[in-house]
């Protein structure tokens, strides 16, 4: 057992943070209503990452990757906390696109997909839950047929992050709508360049239009597109479900730690560090926060992993972060009193507790339910009988 | 970083789980708690035989002996003996030798105040000594002090702490009524007693490290507590039927165990944390020291939560004197109590992030 670091992941963290001092935009330091979600400059910024060598630190070398272990992209990614950088923009190409293509591409398709997803040449989005089909995407309804040399969609898939810059999509469609249902399914590789495609912003409660609708009118894509066989669309959603679970986790814990830092800050700028409620508040999200740090830890270095992506463990690792934000930005806003009541610029620190307090209520839905999550503890990892 | 054990801390923890399997099943927990003497003498003497009072061991070896421990709710002052006395003395001391050969029962006896228990807490008392061989005062609370042939003795001057081993007269040790029968307390008057100061390692007591040890082994039992209460419930919820189904089918019941699982794994991660800090010997340090914290308020909660969970599944028979889960129940809650609940860890934790301004 051992907590330090090796001196090669420590050189590396030093390596990038350099990097970071000298490489980081100036109009991005010096921000103040500076429109983070621009497009071109995310781009820009996602190829200064890829020419430098810090992206794909994970993938295999043979791909275009470091082949280094997961330790190395928490340190990327606590490093690009501590500088306050902005992560690449295809979070999705390269946490769980790519290497789903790694997992079941053909040599054809891995040589003409993954190159342009390390640079962020093609920007990845995820065609999974649809308005009838959340928790349960086996339920899919995206039809896709073939119709001589091609695919033609047609369907609805909501909750797609980045689809409204997206250059290609990794999309779950009903293939087989004879076989029973979670046999039905298939994985297509989707160009979102092509004609039938509208992707509608989706705004949330908090104001802000983070996700989208995409809807698919007669798309026509070559049939070559798929990934996997017919029918085993479930199984391939399956690997990018695990990805997606592990390259969360690291974010989690990195997120959560930067919101106890507010928190912290909170309660010093406005006097309420003597509030025994909010102490214990405070002291209780901390513990939350190094209890999720060492299980990601914990969970990532299991031997027993495949892919180094940890199994169903690491659903604790979302359970506790979730409960956890929802509880810190609860209080944090209740401590604002009937002030908490106000919002933006007129509410305390610009009206940040208010858009997390929002925003939080998503935790324990998106990216797996809680719900879901103790179902798969229960029936994967305790071995109960299925309740359904 | 690497969070697993060596090969050999894993076979030791196989060794441990499989003897006390064997010799200390649920049924044979309960007698031995319901008993009189609240030991099987057998036990104890096989212990011994399994080197778990080799001095070579490290802390890290003791903490999974002490987490199976935990999980078979052994009783006996091995952990006394080993885990809180043993490291403070010095190799050569006769007590010393006497632990090595494991031909001793031997505990700590620090507190004199029942509302300041904690280690830190040690009372200056030079009033308690009358002469070197000879020690005066009553302290109370002194976990397995009727097992035990001597008990270890603090006593705090302005100079620092030395220890007297003082040898009991069991006349002189009134045993406490205590929930959890597995683990008792006595009160211990030292008057007419023989007393000796022991050779100590490093000189003088340094309660900070005895504190993170305890905090970090306290936390190690726990999570053990915790996996057994898990593993009772999980096991009866897969058998139990009712309305036509295995209850561990409705959700209301299995979410109840993935909690208890989840919150197990959050105290697992921290105690082991916390332990290899003791091992490397930087617990006591700014920014380790939280973390001793964190995992003892983490442990103690778990394991509370997980038996009480644990005795939701079981329904009415989770609420009976035969059923062994209050056994578990009861060594949980006086883990989560001892040297600071959940609670108390958070007040001190607070402060400490107040005071350094970051997390």
């Amino acid at each position: 057992m051992d907590f330090s670091e090796s001196a090669e992941e420590n050189s590396f963290r030093l390596e990038l943070r350099a990097w970071l001092e000298e490489n980081i935009p100036v109009q991005w330091r010096d921000r103040e209503g500076f429109e983070p979600a621009e497009e071109s400059f995310l781009r820009e910024w996602s190829a200064k990452l890829y020419d430098a060598g810090w992206v794909g630190l994970t993938w295999p070398e043979e791909y275009g990757g470091r082949g280094l272990p997961s330790s190395y992209q928490n340190i990327y990614l606590e490093e690009l906390a501590r500088a306050d950088a902005p992560d690449h923009v295809n979070v999705i190409g390269i946490g769980f696109a790519g290497p789903t293509i790694i997992n079941w591409g053909s040599e054809e398709q891995k040589a003409k997909y993954l190159p342009a997803i390390l640079r962020g040449d093609e920007v990845w989005c995820q065609g999974f839950s649809e308005p009838g089909a959340g928790s349960d995407l086996g339920s899919a309804r995206t039809r896709a047929s073939v119709e001589g040399e091609e695919w033609v969609i047609n369907g609805q898939k909501v909750w797609s992050s980045f689809a409204h810059m997206a250059d290609r999509c990794i999309l779950v469609a009903r293939t087989e709508p004879d076989a029973p249902k979670h046999l039905g399914l298939s994985f297509l590789l989707v160009d979102m360049k092509t004609p039938g495609i509208e992707v509608r912003p989706l705004v949330q409660i908090t104001g802000i239009p983070e996700f989208n609708e995409t809807f698919f009118d007669d798309v026509r894509i070559p049939v070559d597109s798929m990934l996997g066989a017919r029918g085993e669309g479930w199984k391939v959603a399956m690997t990018t479900l695990r990805h997606e679970r592990g390259t969360a986790a690291m974010g989690m814990a990195l997120g959560f730690e930067k919101q106890v830092s507010k928190f912290l800050e909170m309660l010093i700028e406005h006097e309420l560090q003597d509030d025994s409620k909010l102490r214990d508040a405070l002291a209780d999200a901390w513990i939350r926060l190094q209890a999720l740090r060492f299980t990601n830890s914990r969970m990532l270095s299991d031997p027993r992993n495949i892919d180094g992506v940890p199994g169903p463990e690491s659903s604790v690792a979302k359970l506790t972060w979730s409960d956890a934000n929802q509880a810190l930005t609860k209080i944090a806003l209740e401590a604002q009193g009937i002030a908490g009541s106000l919002d933006d610029g007129d509410a305390w620190d610009g009206g940040y507790w208010q858009g997390q307090r929002l925003r939080a209520r998503a935790n324990t839905i998106e990216g797996g339910s809680s719900e879901i999550l103790k179902n798969v503890i229960a029936e994967r990892v305790l071995g109960l009988p299925r309740s359904r | 970083m690497n969070f697993s054990f060596s090969e050999d801390q894993e076979e030791l923890r196989e060794y441990a789980r499989d003897f006390l399997a064997e010799v200390l099943p649920a049924t044979r927990v309960a007698e031995i708690a319901d008993s009189e003497l609240g030991i099987d003498p057998a036990v104890s003497e096989k212990i011994g035989s399994l080197g778990w009072f080799d001095p070579e061991l490290t802390f890290l070896d003791q903490a999974v002996i002490v987490e199976e421990a935990g999980y078979a709710l052994l009783p006996g002052p091995w952990f006394t003996t080993s885990v809180l006395v043993r490291p403070l003395l010095a190799d050569d001391d006769p007590l010393a030798v006497r632990i090595d050969a494991g031909s001793a029962r031997v505990t700590l006896a620090w507190i004199e105040n029942e509302r300041r228990t904690s280690v830190l807490d040690i009372p200056f008392s030079e009033s308690c000594v009358v002469n070197e061989t000879s020690l005066k005062g009553t302290k109370i609370l002194v976990p397995d002090a009727a097992l035990c042939e001597s008990v270890l003795v603090p006593v705090r001057d302005g100079k620092g702490i030395a220890l007297f081993e003082v040898t009991l007269d069991p006349q002189q040790v009134v045993v406490r009524g205590t929930m959890d029968r597995t683990r008792r307390f006595g009160d211990v008057t030292l008057d007419g007693l023989i007393a000796r100061r022991v050779s100590m390692a490093g000189g003088s007591l340094d309660v900070v490290r005895l504190q993170t040890r305890l905090l970090a082994a306290l936390s190690c039992e726990a999570v053990g507590v915790g996996r057994r209460a898990l593993d009772l419930a999980v096991a009866y919820a897969k058998e139990r039927e009712q309305f036509g189904k295995i209850i561990g089918s409705y959700q209301g019941v299995s979410h109840r165990l993935s909690e208890s699982f989840k919150e197990i794994e959050l105290a697992k991660s921290l105690a082991y944390r916390a332990a290899w800090a003791v091992d490397t010997d930087v617990a006591h340090e700014p920014g380790h020291y939280e973390l001793s914290r964190a995992a003892k308020a983490q442990a103690g909660s778990a394991a509370v939560f997980a038996c009480e969970q644990a005795i939701q599944v079981l329904g009415g028979i989770g609420i009976t004197w035969d059923h062994p889960i209050h056994r578990w129940f009861k060594r949980a809650m006086l883990l989560s109590a001892w040297e600071g609940d959940a609670a108390a860890q958070r007040r001190e934790i607070a402060e400490a992030l107040l005071q350094r301004r970051t997390v």
